[in-house]
C-alpha cells in the first residue's frame, strides 16, 4: 500500500482501488469466457455447437454496450466529484512561493525562509503552493500526498495540500525538463506543530517576503507612480489583492497573484480603466524571485 | 520423363509468374507501382527501425537496473529514450500494419488490381524514407533530447541537441502518412469490386478505412505543430515563449491533438487484423459484425474529441479536463464491445490454436488489460496521481506493443502464405507467441506497479525502493526480446527453405484467398464478383458443425 500522507490520499485511494477491482473482474470475466470458449469449442470436440439465433445476439449487443457506458459514466461521475471538491481551496491556508528551474526547487515560506529541494511544513494545516518556473517546464509532484502540478513559465499555476502524518516524503520532478531531470528530486519534511515551529525560528532571519518586497517597491522605482497620494498615472494599490479591477474596454478581473504578476512583467495585457497604457515592463528587471516577493508586498495590507 | 527444374527462389512452380517475379532487377523494386512490391519495401524499412528503436529499449532497460545513472550519462539516456520514442511511433507503429499489410491486401481484400493512385504510392515510401534518413542523420550527429513529444519551451529554446533535424523527418515522415491515407480511402471508395457493397467489406478493409481517416485529418495537425516548433526555434518567431507573451501549452493542444488520434491510427488497423484472424481460425462469423464497423467509426471520431486527458496536470482549464475525462470515458465503450464480440466469435466456434490465433488471443487479453488501465488514466483524481509516471508508460505499452505489436504478427503470420508463397514452421511460430506473451508481461506488468509506487517518467536515476521492480521489468525484457529476434530467424528460413504453399492454407474467406500465393501482379486472372456477406465460415445462424479441412498443423 503507498504511504498515504495528506487528506486526499485515502480519497484517491478509494477510487483506484475500486477502479482496481472493476478491472480484475473485467478481466477475469473475459479471461475465463475465452478460456473457457477456446477449451470447450476447441477444434474437433463434439460438444454440441446447435444454430446461433440472430435476434438473440442483437439483443446481447445492446444491452452490454447500454450496461458499459452505465459504468463508464458512474465511474466518470464518481471521480470527477472528487476532483471539483479539490478545486476549492481552503482559506486561510499557509502560502509557499515554488520556483523551479533547471535542475532545482526553490521554496519560499511567508517568513522569509528558503529552502532547496526541501520543504518543512506542519501536519494538519492547509498548504497553499504558488508556483512558477524560471525556465521550462517543470512538474511538482508528491506521490504520498497524491498531488501533482505542471510548473509553467510565464504564469503562476496552484495547488494545495493537507499533511497529515509526519515523515518525508519524495518530491519529484515529473515533467522532463533536460539533463538532470532525475536530479531534480527532494523531500517533503513533515513536522509536529512545535518542531515546525522550532524549526521556522532557527531559520537566518531575513526579513521576511512582505518586508523585501517593500523595499523593493521603492529600489525598483514602483512607488514612483504607484505611491502614497500620487494616483494620476498609476492606480493606488493599497488592498488591491483579491478585489476586482475595471479593465479598459469594459469587464472586471480579480487581482490574484497571476494578475499581479502580469502586471509587472507584461503591463500591456491589461490595462485599467480609466488609465492610460505608460507603464514599463519589468521583464528582465525583475527576476522571478524578485516578483514573488512584491506580490507578497502587495498581498500583505502593508502597502500604503 | 523430362527433368523438371527446380522451382526458383521466388516462384511456386518453374516459370510461374508472380508479383515477385516479375522483373528481378533493382530498378523494378525501387520504381515499382505495384501495391505488393510497395509493402515489402516498407516492410524492410519497418524492421529496420523496429529493431534500432529496439537497441534503444535494450540500453533503457540496461541502464534501469541500477538506480544510479552508472551506464549511460544523464545527456544520453536523455537523447536514448527520445530515439525510442520517435522510432517507434512514426517509423515502425504509424506505418506497420498499414503500408505493408495494408497495401498489400487491401486491394486484394476488395477484388481491385491496384490502388487507386499507385504513383502516389510509390512516393510515399519515398518519402517516408527520407523521413528515416533525416532522423537517422539527426541520430548520427548526436541525437535529440526533447523526448518524443518535443514540450516547448524545452525545445525551442532550451535543449541543445539537433531538434530541428529530428522534427524535419517526422514532419517529411507524415507527409508519407496522409498520402497513404488519401489513397486507401480513394481505392475503397472507387475500386470496390461487383457486390462489394460496404456492408460486406472484411473488417480489415473497414479499419484501412478508419485509420485512413483519421491519418488524413490529424497529420497536418502535427506538421503545423512542427513548423511552429521551426519557426521558434530557428528563427525566433515568438510563439510559445511566455516571455514574448507565447504560451507553451498551445504546443501541448496542437501535438496532442494528433498525436491522440495517432495512438488510434496504431491501434485500429491491430483490429481489423484481429478480427479476420479469429473469424477464420475459429471458423465463425465475426459476433456482431454492423457493431464492429460502428465501433471503428466511433472510435475514428471520439478520437479527434479527448486530447486534452493528456493535459490534466499542465494548467488547462479545469472544465476543459472534465469534458476531456468524461470524453475519455465514452470512447472506452465501442472498444469494449470490440472486446466483447471478439469474446462472442468464439462461442460455438471450431478454434484452432495456430500461430495467428495465438497472437491474436494474445492481442485480446493485453489490449482488454492496456484499455483498462485507461479507465484509471481518464479519472481525474487517479490521474494527477499516476500522470508522468511509469503507469502511464505501462498503459500505453500494453496496447500499442502488447496490442499492436502482437496484432502485427498475427497478420504477418496468417498473411505470411500468400504473401511469400511459402509456410513457416508452425512449432517455432508457437513457441514465439508464447514467449511474447510471458515476456511482454514481465516486462511491463512491473511498470504498473512503479507508477503507482511513484515512480516518474524518463528518469534514469531513482530512489532504490523502485529497483526491484526495474529488474523484473529489464529481466522480462530479455526474454521480450527473443520473443522478436525469433521469427527473424525462422521466417527467413522459411522464405528460403520453407514448404511451398497452396492458394488458400488456411481455409479462409476473403478475395485474397481466392488468387494464387503468391499472387500475381494484377492480383486477379479474372475481376471477382461478390455475392455474400464476408466471413462465410458456416450458414447463417449456424454455428460449424464439423472441423474445416485444413485441420492439421501446417507443418511439422
Amino acid at each position: 500500500m503507498m504511504e498515504q500522507a495528506s487528506t486526499l490520499a485515502p480519497q484517491v485511494d478509494r477510487i483506484f482501488w475500486m477502479l482496481t477491482g472493476i478491472s480484475v473482474a473485467i478481466m477475469l470475466l473475459v479471461g475465463t469466457l475465452v478460456l473457457l470458449f477456446s477449451f470447450r469449442y476447441r477444434r474437433g470436440t463434439s460438444v454440441p455447437r446447435g444454430p446461433v439465433p440472430e435476434k438473440l445476439s442483437g439483443e446481447i449487443e445492446i444491452g452490454w454496450t447500454a450496461a458499459t457506458l452505465f459504468v463508464f459514466v458512474f465511474l466518470f461521475w464518481f471521480a470527477a466529484a472528487l476532483d471539483t471538491e479539490q478545486f476549492k481551496i481552503p482559506k486561510h491556508a499557509m502560502e509557499i512561493h515554488v520556483v523551479a528551474k533547471q535542475w532545482m526547487w526553490k521554496l519560499e515560506h511567508p517568513n522569509g525562509a528558503r529552502e532547496i529541494n526541501a520543504l518543512h511544513v506542519p501536519v494538519g494545516v492547509p498548504v497553499r503552493l504558488v508556483m512558477t518556473s524560471q525556465d521550462v517546464i517543470h512538474s511538482f509532484f508528491v506521490p504520498a500526498f497524491r498531488i501533482k502540478q505542471d510548473v509553467l513559465p510565464g504564469r503562476y499555476v496552484y495547488a494545495w495540500f493537507q499533511a497529515s502524518k509526519i515523515g518525508t516524503y519524495h518530491l519529484f520532478c515529473t515533467e522532463y525538463c533536460g539533463t538532470d531531470h532525475s536530479r531534480m528530486i527532494g523531500g517533503i519534511i513533515v513536522q509536529s506543530a512545535a518542531d515546525y515551529a522550532r524549526w521556522s525560528s532557527a531559520q537566518p532571519q531575513g526579513d521576511n517576503l512582505a518586508d523585501q518586497g517593500a523595499k523593493l517597491f521603492v529600489q525598483m522605482g514602483c512607488s514612483g507612480c504607484h505611491g502614497g497620494s500620487a494616483v494620476v498615472r498609476a492606480p493606488n494599490l493599497a488592498g488591491v489583492y483579491g478585489r476586482p479591477v475595471p479593465m479598459t474596454g469594459g469587464g472586471f478581473v480579480t487581482a490574484d497573484e497571476g494578475y499581479l504578476r502580469d502586471s509587472i512583467l507584461m503591463p500591456q495585457k491589461q490595462v485599467v480603466a480609466g488609465y492610460a497604457p505608460i507603464m514599463p515592463s519589468y521583464e528582465g528587471t525583475a527576476s522571478e524571485d524578485d516578483v514573488v516577493k512584491l506580490v507578497a508586498y502587495l498581498k500583505s495590507g502593508k502597502v500604503k | 520423363m523430362t527433368e523438371t527444374p527446380e522451382a526458383g527462389l521466388l516462384a511456386r512452380e518453374p516459370g510461374e509468374r508472380n508479383y515477385l517475379t516479375d522483373g528481378t532487377t533493382v530498378r523494378s523494386w525501387l520504381l515499382t507501382t505495384d501495391h505488393k512490391r510497395i509493402a515489402l519495401l516498407y516492410a524492410a524499412g519497418i524492421t529496420f527501425f523496429f529493431f534500432l528503436g529496439g537497441a534503444a529499449a535494450t540500453l533503457i532497460r540496461a541502464e534501469l537496473v541500477t538506480p544510479k545513472g552508472d551506464l549511460l550519462s544523464a545527456d544520453t539516456y536523455n537523447r536514448v529514450f527520445t530515439l525510442h520514442g520517435v522510432i517507434m511511433v512514426w517509423f515502425f507503429l504509424v506505418p506497420s500494419i498499414p503500408t505493408t499489410l495494408g497495401n498489400f491486401l487491401l486491394p486484394l481484400m476488395i477484388g481491385a488490381d491496384e490502388v487507386a493512385y499507385p504513383k502516389l504510392n510509390l512516393f510515399s515510401w519515398y518519402l517516408w524514407l527520407s523521413g528515416g534518413l533525416l532522423t537517422l542523420f539527426a541520430l548520427l550527429a548526436g541525437g535529440v533530447d526533447t523526448g518524443w513529444t518535443f514540450y516547448t519551451p524545452f525545445s525551442t529554446l532550451y535543449s541543445n541537441s539537433h531538434v530541428l533535424l529530428a522534427a524535419a523527418g517526422v514532419f517529411v515522415a507524415g507527409f508519407s502518412s496522409i498520402a497513404t491515407g488519401i489513397n486507401f480511402l480513394a481505392t475503397i471508395h472507387l475500386l470496390r469490386a461487383k457486390g462489394m457493397t460496404w456492408m460486406r467489406l472484411p473488417l480489415f478493409a473497414w479499419s484501412m478505412y478508419t485509420t485512413s481517416l483519421v491519418m488524413v485529418l490529424a497529420t497536418p495537425v502535427l506538421a503545423m505543430a512542427l513548423l511552429l516548433v521551426f519557426a521558434e526555434r530557428a528563427f525566433g518567431m515568438p510563439i510559445f515563449d511566455p516571455r514574448s507573451g507565447g504560451d507553451p501549452i498551445l504546443f501541448q493542444h496542437l501535438f496532442w491533438f494528433y498525436s491522440h488520434p495517432a495512438v488510434y491510427i496504431m491501434v485500429l488497423p491491430a483490429m481489423g487484423v484481429v478480427s479476420e484472424v479469429i473469424a477464420c481460425e475459429a471458423r465463425r462469423r465475426v459476433f456482431g459484425y454492423e457493431f464492429m464497423v460502428y465501433a471503428m467509426l466511433m472510435i475514428a471520431l471520439i478520437g479527434f474529441m479527448v486530447w486534452g486527458h493528456h493535459m490534466f496536470v499542465s494548467g488547462q482549464s479545469p472544465f476543459a479536463s472534465l469534458v476531456f475525462s468524461a470524453l475519455s470515458f465514452v470512447i472506452a465503450v465501442p472498444s469494449a464491445i470490440k472486446v466483447f464480440n471478439w469474446t462472442g466469435t468464439l462461442y460455438r466456434g471450431q478454434i484452432r490454436f495456430s500461430t495467428p490465433m495465438l497472437y491474436a488471443l494474445g492481442f485480446v487479453g493485453l489490449f482488454t488489460l492496456g484499455g483498462l488501465t485507461g479507465l484509471f488514466l481518464a479519472s481525474l483524481p487517479v490521474d494527477v496521481e499516476l500522470t508522468d509516471t511509469y503507469f502511464v508508460t505501462a498503459h500505453f505499452h500494453y496496447i500499442m506493443v502488447g496490442g499492436s505489436v502482437s496484432a502485427f504478427f498475427a497478420g504477418l503470420h496468417f498473411w505470411w502464405p500468400k504473401i511469400t508463397g511459402r509456410m513457416y514452421s508452425e512449432t517455432m511460430g508457437k513457441f514465439a507467441a508464447v514467449s511474447m506473451f510471458f515476456g511482454f508481461n514481465f516486462t511491463f506488468f512491473p511498470q504498473f506497479i512503479l507508477g503507482y509506487m511513484g515512480m516518474p517518467r524518463r528518469y534514469h536515476e531513482y530512489p532504490p525502493e523502485f529497483q526491484p521492480w526495474q529488474v523484473m521489468s529489464s529481466t522480462g525484457a530479455v526474454v521480450l526480446a527473443f520473443a522478436y529476434l525469433w521469427p527473424l530467424f525462422y521466417l527467413t528460413w522459411s522464405l528460403v527453405k520453407g514448404p511451398r504453399a497452396d492458394d488458400n492454407p488456411h481455409d479462409a474467406t476473403g478475395l485474397e484467398w481466392q488468387t494464387s500465393s503468391p499472387p500475381p501482379t494484377g492480383n486477379f486472372n479474372t475481376p471477382p464478383v461478390v455475392t455474400e456477406a464476408p466471413y462465410g465460415y458456416h450458414p447463417q445462424g449456424f454455428a460449424p458443425h464439423s472441423a474445416a479441412p485444413t485441420e492439421q498443423a501446417q507443418t511439422p
